[in-house]
């Protein structure tokens, strides 16, 4: 559990020979496992639903599904952070909603608007993440049950923000961000209208997946190294010896759901631009929490904490999200796809319990 | 000396502080009604009972999520097993309607114990899959509409009708927690859920069957969402979709109100009961002053927070 405490640069600098190295890509391959697995699974799936869909491999489709997908992708990071630390927020999918009737109210008007309209819905579900940190840490309150409550407020704060839907945003910024970077470029009068030779490579992606690994290559990763992050791993494996070895415990929690709130903000963004609408909606908010969590389980995150990632959910985001295109192209009758839906989250987390019935010592079960 | 029976009595603590909760939302709900209308309704036997028959659904679903949470585990499936007991009871119909929705609970409750107890999910994660489930078999066998069948009579009057003034769904209630009291109490299995909830090593070490205990408490929470989708049933006339959906946090909280460690291993059944109460009360004092939904969310998000913090107050600091 403790061996992703310390990241890759913690260790010596010293030379090292190529044999060693090679044990070091096994050491990496069995510590990722369960990333390496969603990620083939994902891949299988994705694949096999390309070949059926009469539109396969085409930008137009990889967009609708890229689109699709987003909103879930960050809340499942979101969920990841907190649920590393061994706790579990179930507010996630309620600062999502709160965001996103947030910037059904802000993200319209002139250029300077908009940018300052999105920083307010950033800073308001890092805000929303940061007063659950403090619920936790100083009300000393388990985070499920601090979260259920907060969960419960930030939906209240969604209602009075938007009592029925509606609500309008930036007709340009939905069309741009809902695309493929090309119509991104041409929409901001950018890189020649999405013409330059040089755009050419990435022109067809899909803006939310740029988008995603912006979040993950300039937030995620950065962070992971800095000792908060790395403690926030430590907690996870063994609170009592983070204590020990002195690290910001406090510090570390209030970062992690802070963090949680900002993933959780820039979904409800994203979903309030791409419906170019806000929602106070309850169940959904429910099912985006409900979904997160298995995203993060089917991601290869450990819910005792200590080891998984983001970009693990992320993948479990895709491969949820895949299972439910499926049915659009293998003609699932609508009846039965809430059952299968069910039975493919079953059988995925009960994948991991092939260990109990593996395992030598039951001691070993009850960690 | 109350002041030392308070830091001796650590359980006692939360359902002094939430009963006291209860009479200040009864007496100001009670301000408000007798600014506004000139009438105390609030403390009116007829509607404080009529509230508790709303609240025994609440209560019988608590019972049952307090076992397990006892355990430190939770059951987040009693809102499809509630609802799939309900269709299931109403469908069958005759005499076996009310042993079939209850045998729905159990069996819901069976798949549970086996997915945490035996394989070892988390159970967090085992009952979500487990009410996507249910779910889908539900809208299976609706066709995703409510369906026509009907409540039997003897669900009725267990539901909605009353027996000497007091509604049978309190009678109903009350059997429920005399039996999850003598479980938890007066036997082996309820001695073993303590154990387990507060180390599951020690009690594996001890000789306890610590899986079937795990199998047994997660078969009486699906028991208590069967029997409390039957009543339910019975006092709306019959099932619908998403029955049991506002039963589930609501569980919870009432569970954690009343002072059990959301964690496992510590917690008495009467503040569960006076959580349902005081959740029950508050809904209704707040619909009565119209409240909008926005500003009931937000009050009961602040009370559960502002409960939990009031109970950790007397204790000293740990972990």
């Amino acid at each position: 559990m403790s061996d992703q405490v310390l990241p890759a640069d913690a260790a010596p600098a010293a030379p090292r020979s190529g044999r060693r190295r090679g044990g070091d890509w096994l050491l990496v391959l069995r510590q990722n496992g369960s990333l390496l697995f969603a990620i083939a699974l994902f891949a299988l799936l994705y694949l096999g639903y390309h070949l059926a869909h009469p539109r396969g491999f085409t930008t137009q489709v990889l967009v609708q599904n890229a689109n699709e997908a987003f909103t879930l992708a960050m809340v499942a990071m979101a969920q990841t952070i907190p649920v590393l630390l061994g706790g579990l927020d179930l507010s996630v999918g309620a600062v999502m909603t709160m965001v996103n009737c947030i910037a059904s109210h802000l993200v319209i008007g002139s250029p300077g608007q908009i940018a300052l309209g999105i920083l307010a819905c950033l800073a308001s579900g890092a805000l929303a993440g940061f007063v659950n940190g403090c619920v936790v840490v100083y009300g000393r309150i388990p985070p499920i049950i601090a979260t259920l409550a907060t969960a419960a407020i930030a939906i209240g704060v969604a209602l009075l923000l938007r009592p029925t839907p509606g609500g309008k945003l930036d007709e340009d910024l939905n069309w741009a961000m809902t695309n493929s970077v090309a119509d991104f470029a041409e929409t901001f009068g950018l890189a020649d209208g999405g013409k330059a030779p040089w755009l050419a490579p990435v022109a067809w992606l899909p803006v939310p997946v740029v988008l995603l690994v912006l979040v993950v290559v300039l937030v995620w990763l950065p962070f992971r190294r800095t000792v908060t992050g790395r403690t926030i791993y430590a907690i996870g494996s063994s609170e009592s010896a983070a204590y020990m070895s002195g690290l910001p415990l406090n510090r570390a929690k209030i970062a992690a759901f802070t963090l949680a709130g900002f993933f959780a903000g820039v979904g409800g963004l994203f979903l309030a631009i791409q419906t170019s609408s806000g929602n106070a909606d309850l169940p959904q908010a429910g099912a985006y929490t409900l979904n997160s969590i298995a995203s993060v389980v089917i991601g290869g995150t450990s819910l005792v904490g200590g080891s998984g990632g983001p970009v693990g959910s992320i993948f479990g985001t895709l491969v949820l999200r895949v299972i439910s295109f499926g049915f659009r192209v293998f003609d699932i009758p609508p009846l039965l796809q809430p059952l299968f839906e069910g039975l493919v989250l079953l059988a995925a987390v009960s994948l991991g319990a092939a260990r109990a019935l593996r395992v030598r010592n039951t001691l070993d079960l009850f960690r | 000396m109350t002041a030392l029976r308070l830091a001796l009595r650590a359980d006692d603590r939360p359902i002094l502080i939430a009963g006291a909760s209860i009479v200040l939302i009864l007496l100001a709900g009670t301000a408000y009604t007798m600014a506004t209308q000139g009438t105390a309704t609030l403390l009116s036997p007829n509607y404080l009972l009529q509230q508790l028959q709303v609240g025994a659904f609440l209560g019988i679903v608590s019972a049952g999520m307090m076992v397990v949470i006892l355990l430190g585990h939770i059951d987040l499936s009693v809102s499809w097993t509630l609802t799939a007991a309900a269709m299931m009871a109403t469908a069958v119909g005759g005499p076996w309607a009310i042993p079939v929705g209850v045998g729905v609970g159990l069996a819901a409750g069976l798949a549970n114990g086996l997915g945490v107890g035996y394989l070892r999910v988390p159970s967090m994660i085992f009952t979500l899959g487990m009410d996507a489930v249910l779910r889908g078999l539900m809208v299976a066998h609706t066709g995703g509409f409510a369906p026509q069948t009907a409540a039997t009579d003897l669900m009725r009057a267990l539901g909605a009708e009353r027996t000497a003034g007091v509604p049978n769904a309190l009678f109903v209630w009350a059997a429920v927690s005399v039996l999850i009291v003598l479980v938890l109490k007066r036997t082996v299995l309820g001695r073993a859920i303590y154990a387990i909830g507060n180390r599951e090593q020690a009690a594996y070490l001890s000789g306890m069957p610590t899986r079937r205990v795990i199998l047994a408490a997660f078969m009486i929470s699906g028991a208590c969402a069967g029997l409390a989708g039957v009543l339910l049933a019975g006092y709306s006339t019959k099932a619908y979709q998403g029955m049991g959906v506002p039963y589930v946090l609501p569980a919870i909280a009432a569970v954690v109100i009343g002072g059990a460690n959301i964690l496992g291993g510590s917690g008495r059944y009467a503040g569960t009961v006076v959580g349902v109460v005081l959740i029950v009360l508050l809904n209704s004092v707040l619909s009565i002053m119209q409240m909008p939904e926005a500003g009931r969310q937000i009050i009961y998000g602040a009370v559960i927070i502002a409960m939990l913090l009031a109970y950790r107050g007397g204790k000293l600091a740990h972990t």
